[in-house]
């Protein structure tokens, strides 16, 4: 480990080559970099979880760490190569003073040249993270909903911002999910009339698996609210019963089917690094995030929800908000169910529909980007 | 209930833009014959477990065991238990063994008794009432082939061969594939008479490991390497496999086997056609085996198999800093047993991509270290603008994919030494693939089994390309076997004179792997 007070990116790329020359391997594969932009109090964490998930992607990791305040801008650096973990190269970078508002400044310089760049922000993250000057250094930019002080309001933020690349580790946290539940349909099973998400109050996840299950069935599928940890059950509604997956203490999955003994799966509340190996290991768009967003923003807007107070009048701002979107909900949980063939010019056609009645609710129709344009919705209806 | 066969196609929630969905295998269960054996314990149900703890496994799946034991099921739970805690790559998880331990079930007898398979059909049966299986079963024959035979005929008289409904049954073999071409044919011909081709499932453990897909993926999707994969650049190429280890406690299995049928005739050829095969059609299971079956249907042999062929017995020597005994003095082992512990042969491919280039195939045991890889290495560039002295310490250029240990790609190429004189001298440079023991790089044999779980054959050999193995080296055997006493080799070292010989003259020396 070296440290580097009051230094420059270039030395600390220097500090970088220097000590893997030290090592005696001039050649590292690196097959990505990692830049994770975090304050002291997640940063620790973080840095474990990703020299994890750096066994099974070998990464350069940087990790930039903003400390606005007074004082002279001032870089201080920790650079640490190989080691006995298995870590590939990390860069710990504290930014002081107004260098704070310029870590891409800093990262820029460091990245492993012509190989991917992945951003992570494992605690507060900027709302468009594309159009954040790191985010925009990235081919993929990772935040956590979950992490931040109001995660449904993040959620809902994540909607408005969400460009190709985007991921949230709340959709992360659901891959075991969706994979059981998944598995379940692939199983013979009765028509599905609709379904019911429990979940710990204010989880992400929760409300982007039942919008997820929602646009995928074509069936309306309530948030109930439980007392977690997590995700406690979800319930898909057939006329011969339910289908349930419930996992009441975060570990063992129990699985109900009509006319079938009760099973049990693992199913564990996921560990940071296996989050963030499973995104490491795509670079490319998640269509299917991005399209689940698309149906949180319209679930949001007018859930089906159970309790009819919060309904009402949840629906009825909402409603004012973007006529559209909600007519085309309501539309949707009216259909009788049946499995949604999904053809590749049907989510063409989704978007641009959404574009249309955003721009039909901004009535000044302006040019600009898909997510700018909703968001900008969004304010002037504000 | 079921009224027509469900296709996970129409499964609304699956999509595949949505790669992070795994599969999860069906409801089923995997029936384990010989499960004292060492395969069963160190491998098999471990990864089992693993599967359990990474999700893969449908819930209330079963594991049933089957041996001349007079276990009851926890007994044999018990045995699971200490396989797991010992050798499971995962963690252990108590909520999950427990799960597992729930479908755990026992079956004692002999494979002669008619009331043992009645037992066990039985007890699969109430197993599709008690654990929801619906009838779906793999058998998985982790026993001597001598004994292939009695099982799938009881297999077939007890019922449990047969399944109604569109619920699958399975058959899983390991090698050996017979001994040669014809026992070859009569097993696959015993199998076949019961359970049809596309429900035998050949496990061949190393086409399991990343590497070896790896490798597909570095030919054809890559367009670097493609343009000189042929005989116009390729001089010649080299595919090890060599392990530091003796027979160990396999005296019973070896002797009488050999080197050649144990490893050349399934691992090494199997490289060799993946690496010599043209591209295929697509990546499925059909397109793949047409080339692969057509790349080995290209291999002649030498003229000479005295001059082309070279074989060993390792003896007493130093190995790694240890004293270790020679073949001929390992216990179980006849002090004139002429079974080789080191074979290398050299194999051509008939085909106009590699006309002229010989293949090098060799495997031993006591070797120098444990490694396997496949170096395709390249001729020599036709001219040099260099003077013959700084091109002196230039060898030939090659890459090399390691595929254990330490799984990855080097490359070997020609580079100036650094100073103010013209020297141009050999460097390796050197991909390695992520840390190969993380939850989320599979082992292969939790990969093949989850893979007959689901019914995804492309990495399984169909008996096709086993015969076209045979086919191979029967004549290589036969010649061998004339021969007598194969020639001894100090453990440790790299194998016998005449392996060396034998490149020596082609004008080729072996690589150092």
């Amino acid at each position: 480990m070296r440290r580097l007070d009051d230094t420059t990116a270039a030395k600390v790329a220097e500090a970088i080559d220097y000590e893997r020359f030290l090592q005696g391997s001039s050649a590292v594969s690196r097959v990505l970099t990692l830049v994770i932009v975090a304050d002291e109090t997640t940063q620790a964490d973080a840095v474990r979880a990703a020299a994890e998930a750096a066994r099974e992607h070998p990464s350069r990791i940087l990790v930039a760490i903003p400390r606005p305040g007074r004082g002279p801008a001032r870089l201080d650096a920790e650079v640490m190569v190989g080691g006995a973990d298995g870590l590939g190269e990390l860069a710990e970078l504290r930014l002081r003073g107004p260098l704070a508002h310029h870590v891409a400044s800093v990262v820029l310089p460091l990245l492993v040249p012509d190989a991917p760049v992945v951003v992570w922000w494992p605690g507060q993250s900027p709302e468009v993270p594309a159009e954040d000057p790191v985010g925009r250094l990235a081919q993929r930019r990772i935040t956590d909903a979950a992490a931040s002080a109001r995660p449904l309001k993040t959620l809902e933020t994540r909607c408005r911002g969400y460009q190709d690349g985007d991921t949230d580790l709340a959709w992360t946290r659901l891959t075991p999910w969706r994979a059981l539940l998944a598995a379940n349909l692939d199983q013979p099973h009765d028509p599905i009339s609709g379904g019911t998400v429990s979940v710990q109050k204010g989880n992400p996840s929760g409300t982007l698996l039942a919008a997820w299950l929602q646009m995928r069935l074509g069936v309306p599928v309530d948030l109930k609210a439980s007392k977690g940890p997590g995700i406690t059950s979800v319930a898909l509604h057939t006329a011969r019963g339910d289908i349930t997956i419930s996992r009441p203490d975060g570990g063992v999955a129990l699985i109900s089917r009509p006319g079938m003994p009760v099973a049990e799966a693992a199913l564990h509340r996921r560990t940071t690094d296996g989050l963030i190996a499973e995104e490491l290991r795509r670079l490319d768009p998640d269509e299917v995030y991005g399209e689940t967003l698309d149906a949180v923003h319209h679930y949001l807007a007018d859930p089906p929800a159970s309790q009819p107070a919060a309904r009402s009048s949840k629906s009825l701002a909402s409603r004012a908000l973007t006529p559209a979107a909600s007519a085309s909900a309501s539309a949707k949980a009216t259909k009788p169910a049946k499995p949604a063939k999904r053809t590749a010019a049907k989510p063409a056609a989704k978007k641009t529909a959404a574009t249309k009645k955003t721009a039909a609710a901004k009535k000044s129709a302006k040019p600009a980007t898909k997510p700018t344009t909703r968001s900008g919705a969004r304010k002037a209806a504000r | 209930m079921r009224t027509r066969i469900w296709t996970p196609t129409e499964n609304p929630l699956r999509d595949p833009r949505d790669r992070r969905l795994p599969r999860i295998a069906g409801p089923c269960s995997l029936v384990i014959f010989g499960v004292t054996g060492d395969l069963a314990r160190k491998k098999l149900m471990p990864a089992v477990y693993d599967l359990a703890n990474r999700g893969l496994l449908p819930p209330g799946f079963a594991l049933v065991g089957f041996a001349r034991r007079d276990w009851a099921d926890q007994d044999f739970a018990q045995i699971v238990h200490d396989s797991v805690r010992d050798h499971a790559r995962t963690e252990f998880r108590e909520e999950v063994w427990q799960e597992l331990c729930k479908g755990i079930r026992f079956v004692a007898g002999d494979f002669a008794d008619d009331q043992a398979f009645d037992h066990l059909s039985e007890t699969v049966r109430d197993l599709d009432r008690v654990r929801g299986t619906q009838g779906n079963h793999a058998f998985y024959l982790s026993i001597p082939p001598k004994f292939f035979g009695d099982v799938v005929q009881q297999l077939k008289r007890s019922g449990l061969s047969v399944s109604e409904d569109g619920a699958w049954r399975r058959v899983v073999i390991e090698k050996p594939f017979g001994h040669d071409l014809e026992s070859a044919r009569e097993l696959n011909h015993t199998i076949g008479e019961v359970f049809p081709s596309g429900s035998v499932f050949r496990i061949d453990h190393y086409l399991g490991k990343e590497t070896v897909q790896n490798l597909l993926a570095l030919r054809f999707a890559n367009t670097m390497f493609e343009p000189i994969w042929n005989a116009n650049y390729v001089d010649h190429v080299q595919i090890t496999m060599a392990e530091d280890i003796g027979i160990g406690g396999r005296a019973g299995y070896y002797d009488g086997i050999g080197a050649a049928r144990d490893v050349i005739q399934n691992h090494l050829l199997q490289l060799l056609a993946l690496a010599a095969m043209e591209e295929p059609l697509s990546f499925s299971a059909k397109d793949v085996r047409l080339e692969k079956e057509k790349v080995l249907a290209a291999v002649t042999l030498p003229k000479d198999l005295d001059l082309g062929t070279a074989r060993g017995q390792y003896a007493a020597g130093w190995q790694g800093g240890q004293p270790v005994i020679g073949f001929l003095e390992e216990e179980g082992i006849s002090p004139t047993s002429t079974t080789e512990t080191y074979a290398a042969v050299r194999l051509e491919v008939d085909t106009r991509r590699w006309a002229g280039v010989p293949f090098y195939l060799r495997t031993g045991k006591r070797l120098g270290r444990r490694v396997t890889e496949l170096a395709v290495v390249f001729k020599r560039a036709p001219h040099l603008p260099f003077s013959a002295t700084d091109t002196e310490e230039l060898g030939q250029n090659a890459l090399v994919v390691r595929v254990q240990p330490d799984e990855g790609v080097t490359m070997r190429f020609g580079s100036k030494v650094p100073g103010t004189q013209m020297e141009v001298r050999d460097v390796n440079m050197d991909f390695a693939y992520g840390d190969a023991f993380t939850e989320h790089s599979p082992e292969a044999y939790e990969r093949l089994i989850l893979d007959v779980l689901l019914g995804d054959p492309p990495l399984f050999p169909r008996h096709e390309e086993v015969e076209l193995g045979w086919t191979v080296l029967d004549p290589i055997l036969a010649h061998w076997a004339e021969r007598g006493q194969p020639e001894q080799y100090e453990s440790g070292t790299w194998g016998p004179q005449s392996a060396f010989d034998m490149l020596a003259r082609d004008g080729r020396t072996w690589r150092r792997p």
